[in-house]
């Protein structure tokens, strides 16, 4: 072991690092917002009394989840461009990764939903609210707030798993790395610096979340339950 | 004047199992009826058809000028007419009791948050729970919860309320207060039908008891049935309760 570390590669290479983190931050924040958005019409769809709509969530949902996301990342990359519709690496990057967190979101926020007790809907029945403000007011809220650590480690790993999209050519912070690596001939010392970045953004991820769940579940934080 | 509830030979069964054998009765403007019966003689059944929460197979029923036998009813109109108060409370867990109060008024009713606001106290006042307009439903216990939900739905002004079995989840020290709140809406002139197992409040405070044995009203009459049942079922079931 006379392995001699050498960091100095970040004096001209952090600007690039810099870059591919805000990329990836970028990535992670738009497929966390659109795939809750999804993943919740999705949870809404696969316990309404339609048939069809609740079949063709499970189709959806079973598509993703047992296939990796680096075929999906592709699937849509280069189908996108058979069809003729020319997006970015970074769009297609967002368009794949937010069907894929969609599924899970969708398994997630359907497992809350179902876990509400009847008379919770029955009661909002019968004080004559429609049917989307019974689910706007009573059944997504308290949905969400049961399965919501759940769903933050879910969109935790997600962050993590855009470094995959450096596949699909998106200057991302694996991407960065990799290329500062094939330059400076310096792997170790690169992805070292790298696994600390995503180590720091998953934290502050989590803190974020934290203060996301303390600012939307006023009854958790007057009365000091945890989530 | 027509009568706020009226079922006419109203039948229903869940799958084989029959559970309304043509039930018919009335109630008037005004009039407090307990609905009394064993387990499964379809008396909470039948409280439920009220509000269609369970719909019927044969026969009609009206409420407040309502068909609600009809297909094609509006629900929400029927809905804003009638009031129920469940065994579990049914409280939404994440609002606080004045939001509990105020969700239908500002959502259905529109009103705008200073009425809201008003009728939340207004309400609360009428159960004795103004104090705890800002609480959660877990920082109360049983008996103010369903005191609140009962507040919850006289938000709504409903021309009658139905309680269905509103005592049944609660120990003896609190079932009095919620007791003693519905007495007082019975005061008031509420209209109102009492699925109960608590015999000696129905004999205080119904202006007509209806006992229901095995799918159909096997006998009904003045609160003097209880003391003086005419049929042995009842005066077993009466025999069972003391």
């Amino acid at each position: 072991m006379n392995y001699s570390f050498d960091f100095s590669f970040l004096r001209d290479y952090w600007p690039m690092l810099a870059e591919g983190l805000v990329l990836t931050v970028q990535l992670a924040l738009m497929a966390t917002v659109l795939g809750f958005l999804l993943g919740t019409a999705c949870a809404v769809a696969s316990t309404s009394r339609s048939r069809i709509l609740r079949g063709l969530v499970g189709l959806y949902v079973e598509i993703i989840r047992n296939t990796p996301l680096l075929v999906q990342l592709f699937v849509v990359f280069f189908g996108l461009s058979s069809l003729g519709l020319k997006f970015s690496a970074t769009t297609s990057a967002v368009i794949g990764l937010t069907i894929n967190i969609g599924a899970y979101s969708s398994e997630i926020i359907r497992a809350g939903i179902e876990s509400i007790h009847r008379g919770q809907v029955e009661a909002g029945d019968c004080l004559a609210l429609s049917r989307w403000q019974v689910l706007a007011a009573i059944v997504l809220p308290t949905a969400i707030e049961k399965v919501y650590p759940a769903l933050a480690s879910q969109y935790v790993l997600l962050m993590l798993g855009t470094s995959i999209a450096s596949q699909i050519s998106a200057e991302e912070l694996t991407a960065a790395a990799s290329r500062i690596q094939s330059d400076t001939f310096r792997p170790f010392e690169v992805f070292l610096v790298v696994a600390a970045l995503y180590i720091a953004l998953s934290f502050l991820m989590r803190g974020m979340f934290w203060a996301l769940g303390q600012f939307a579940f006023t009854r958790r934080r007057r009365l000091g339950t945890p989530l | 004047m027509s009568p706020i509830v009226s079922f006419r030979d109203v039948h229903k069964s869940f799958g084989a199992v029959p559970v309304l054998k043509g039930v018919s009765f009335e109630i008037p403007k005004g009039q407090v009826v307990a609905l009394i019966g064993r387990s499964g003689s379809g008396k909470s059944t039948a409280l439920r058809c009220i509000d269609r929460l369970e719909t019927i197979d044969r026969g009609s029923i009206t409420v407040c000028g309502h068909a609600v036998s009809d297909p094609n009813i509006n629900l929400r109109k029927l809905r804003q007419d009638v009031g129920i108060v469940f065994q579990s409370y049914n409280l939404f867990p994440h609002l606080t009791v004045e939001q509990n109060i105020t969700l239908a008024p500002r959502w259905v009713k529109k009103a705008d948050r200073r009425k809201a606001h008003e009728l939340a106290r207004d309400v609360l006042a009428q159960v004795g729970l103004l104090e705890k307009i800002d609480a959660y439903p877990e920082q109360l216990s049983g008996g103010q919860q369903q005191r609140v939900a009962i507040a919850r739905s006289l938000a709504m002004h409903p021309q009658v309320m139905l309680f269905d079995e509103v005592t049944s989840a609660l120990d003896p020290e609190l079932t009095g207060e919620v007791l003693k709140v519905i007495e007082e809406l019975a005061k008031q002139g509420m209209t109102m039908l009492l699925v109960t197992h608590e015999m000696a409040f129905a004999a205080r405070i119904a202006d007509r008891i209806i006992f229901m044995h095995q799918g159909l009203i096997h006998e009904s009459g003045s609160r003097e049935i209880l003391r003086s049942p005419s049929t042995p079922e009842l005066k077993n079931f009466v025999g069972a309760g003391l």
